[in-house]
């Protein structure tokens, strides 16, 4: 361990309170240089508390956080020139166009004008904006803002970006194309720390991931490890008329009711679907699918992730 | 001027990307000169036959040439107060343009400095292009009224700091009001247009604690070179007013961005 290279982040005992409020309670997480490392949770679960500390931009209430090897408190300049950040809400510079808005971001990250307008156009490529370079940004679409935002972030050519909610409030289309620009990223080596409160993302993009509730770490891993840990293969999705029978937890299967569906988790969906039909339980409906993170976090906090 | 925005640090940034957003807006830019204009045409030039002479430290002087100074000091205001106010006001609660600057190597006292110094850019610009006017009606009539424009420039950073120190603490555009309540009779007060002994005794220190009045001081003292000791007094003032000014702005940006 001490031979390797320092965390890309490491946090002990992270906590932020406002007033009576705890936003995170205490975590304990470490990113590996290079990793894609997700924060996974419902809102509120003190996912974007967690980005904004990281970010330098909120101090920690206790505990400890370093930052690239970096104290955020009296390092935040150090660290912010070597970190790119996706905030959630957009903030593009209104008043300045498509290529003015990476020209004046890399200035602010110290770039001399020649550097910066060579990168704003190496950017507008990776971002495929070339075309969009000197419209304004307010009409663009939120797939091409969100691409500018995370062209932004990498103005100063970061070690680490930080991506606060990266596909909300996109159509798939557009989150498609954002997680391949992400994959990109990756390829190069750069850490990438994001929060969603989409499985799917998580898990297509994560190395490991943390499951957040309640501003407390609910259990850590990799996508696939964490499924297998906490549900089985597959899962049976049934939906009855007048609800499922009361005794339906009482074949050996564990069972979820949630307002409009059952889950029955089986290693097999079909054979419990057939043990199913020669118990007298018949369905309206039927769905047998892959386990995934959301089952995960059923699992561990009975609720559901997007509610 | 490289030179100079080099000596501001990373604030020059922020200064440049007022700038920039400005490239495309400079008929509002150029629109900020106009007022002062018609102010010394109506009220100076035109008032000023009614009025005849008026005597500054002594000397009797023309009464366009009396208002013109003070106008050199309310125009580097208004620019100032234009930028810091409403703009800052917009950059800091909708566009989130601090938000995005302060997750770059900028720090805080960076955006701060930067926002002042460019809102005081925008006054000393009308400023100077003033006196330029003035100088070429013949109303300047001492070399020291060059002085005029580093003392717009102090104009300038005390209204600005007190512009972005008033806008952190606004919570809607209403609040924005009382801004305009406060500078009309400033503006028409600060020796402007009367000097100060034309005021009743108890009037005159309510005169002199008003920014501007020491901005329209040393204005006309360096538009007819007569200048005392008493200006180190108005340039302190101002100084002054400046320092408190940004201290309130950067303790309230902190609380709301860096929570």
């Amino acid at each position: 361990m001490s031979s390797g290279p320092a965390s890309a982040i490491k946090a002990t005992g992270l906590t932020k309170r406002f007033g009576d409020f705890v936003a995170v309670a205490g975590i304990d997480l470490e990113v590996e240089p290079g990793e894609t490392f997700s924060l996974l949770g419902p809102n509120g679960a003190g996912k974007s508390s967690t980005m904004k500390m990281v970010s330098t931009v909120s101090p920690i209430t206790e505990g400890e956080l370093t930052i690239l090897g970096l104290d955020p408190s009296a390092e935040g300049r150090e660290i912010r020139q070597r970190m790119g950040v996706v905030p959630q809400e957009d903030n593009l510079d209104q008043e300045l166009t498509v290529r003015e808005n990476l020209v004046i971001y890399a200035r602010y990250f110290g770039l001399s004008w020649a550097q910066a307008k060579e990168r704003a156009d190496e950017l507008l490529s990776f971002a495929q904006l070339t075309d969009r370079a000197d419209a304004a940004v307010e009409p663009l679409s939120g797939g091409m803002k969100r691409r500018l935002t995370i062209a932004r972030s990498l103005v100063n050519t970061p070690e680490l970006v930080l991506l606060d909610e990266p596909t909300t409030g996109l159509d798939p289309q557009a989150r498609h194309l954002l997680w391949e620009r992400l994959y990109q990223l990756k390829e190069q080596g750069v850490t990438l720390l994001l929060t969603t409160h989409y499985m799917d993302e998580a898990e297509q993009l994560s190395d490991r991931l943390v499951i957040m509730d309640q501003g407390t770490i609910v259990t850590q891993g990799s996508p696939t490890a964490l499924i297998a840990e906490h549900v089985t293969n597959e899962v049976l999705e049934l939906r009855f008329a007048d609800g499922p029978p009361a005794d339906l937890d009482q074949h050996g299967w564990r069972i979820e009711t949630l307002p409009d569906r059952s889950l029955v988790y089986a290693d097999r969906g079909e054979d419990a679907l057939r043990r199913l039909a020669e118990l007298d339980v018949h369905p309206t409906g039927s769905l047998i699918r892959r386990s995934t993170l959301e089952d995960v976090f059923l699992a561990l906090t009975g609720r559901t992730l997007v509610e | 001027m490289t030179a100079a925005m080099a000596l501001l640090g990373p604030a020059r940034h922020v200064v440049e990307r007022n700038l920039m957003s400005y490239r495309r807006l400079w008929l509002i830019f150029a629109s900020g000169f106009v007022e002062p204009v018609f102010y010394l045409f109506g009220l100076g030039i035109g008032l000023g036959e009614l009025v005849g002479e008026v005597e500054v430290n002594g000397i009797p002087v023309e009464y366009a040439a009396f208002v013109a100074p003070g106008l050199i000091a309310s125009s580097a205001m208004n620019g100032a107060i234009f930028d810091a106010t409403f703009n800052f006001y917009f950059k800091l609660k909708y566009a989130k343009t601090f938000d995005a600057m302060l997750v770059t190597p900028l720090a805080l006292p960076d955006v701060v400095k930067g926002e002042i110094i460019w809102s005081t850019v925008r006054g000393s610009i009308y400023a100077a292009s003033f006196l330029a006017i003035s100088a070429a009606l013949g109303l300047m009539t001492s070399w020291w009224a060059l002085l005029t424009v580093p003392a717009a420039m102090l104009v300038g950073l005390a209204f600005s700091a007190v512009g972005t120190a008033l806008s952190s603490s606004f919570r809607s555009w209403h609040d924005f009001d009382y801004i305009q309540l406060a500078l009309q009779p400033m503006f028409l007060a600060s020796t402007t247009f009367f000097p100060l002994s034309v005021f009743p005794d108890w009037a005159q220190p309510l005169v002199q604690a008003t920014p501007l009045y020491h901005g329209v001081s040393l204005c006309r003292n360096l538009a007819f070179g007569t200048i005392s000791i008493n200006d180190v007094g108005h340039v302190i003032y101002l100084l002054g007013v400046m320092a408190i000014g940004m201290a309130i702005t950067q303790r309230r940006l902190g609380r709301l961005l860096l929570g």
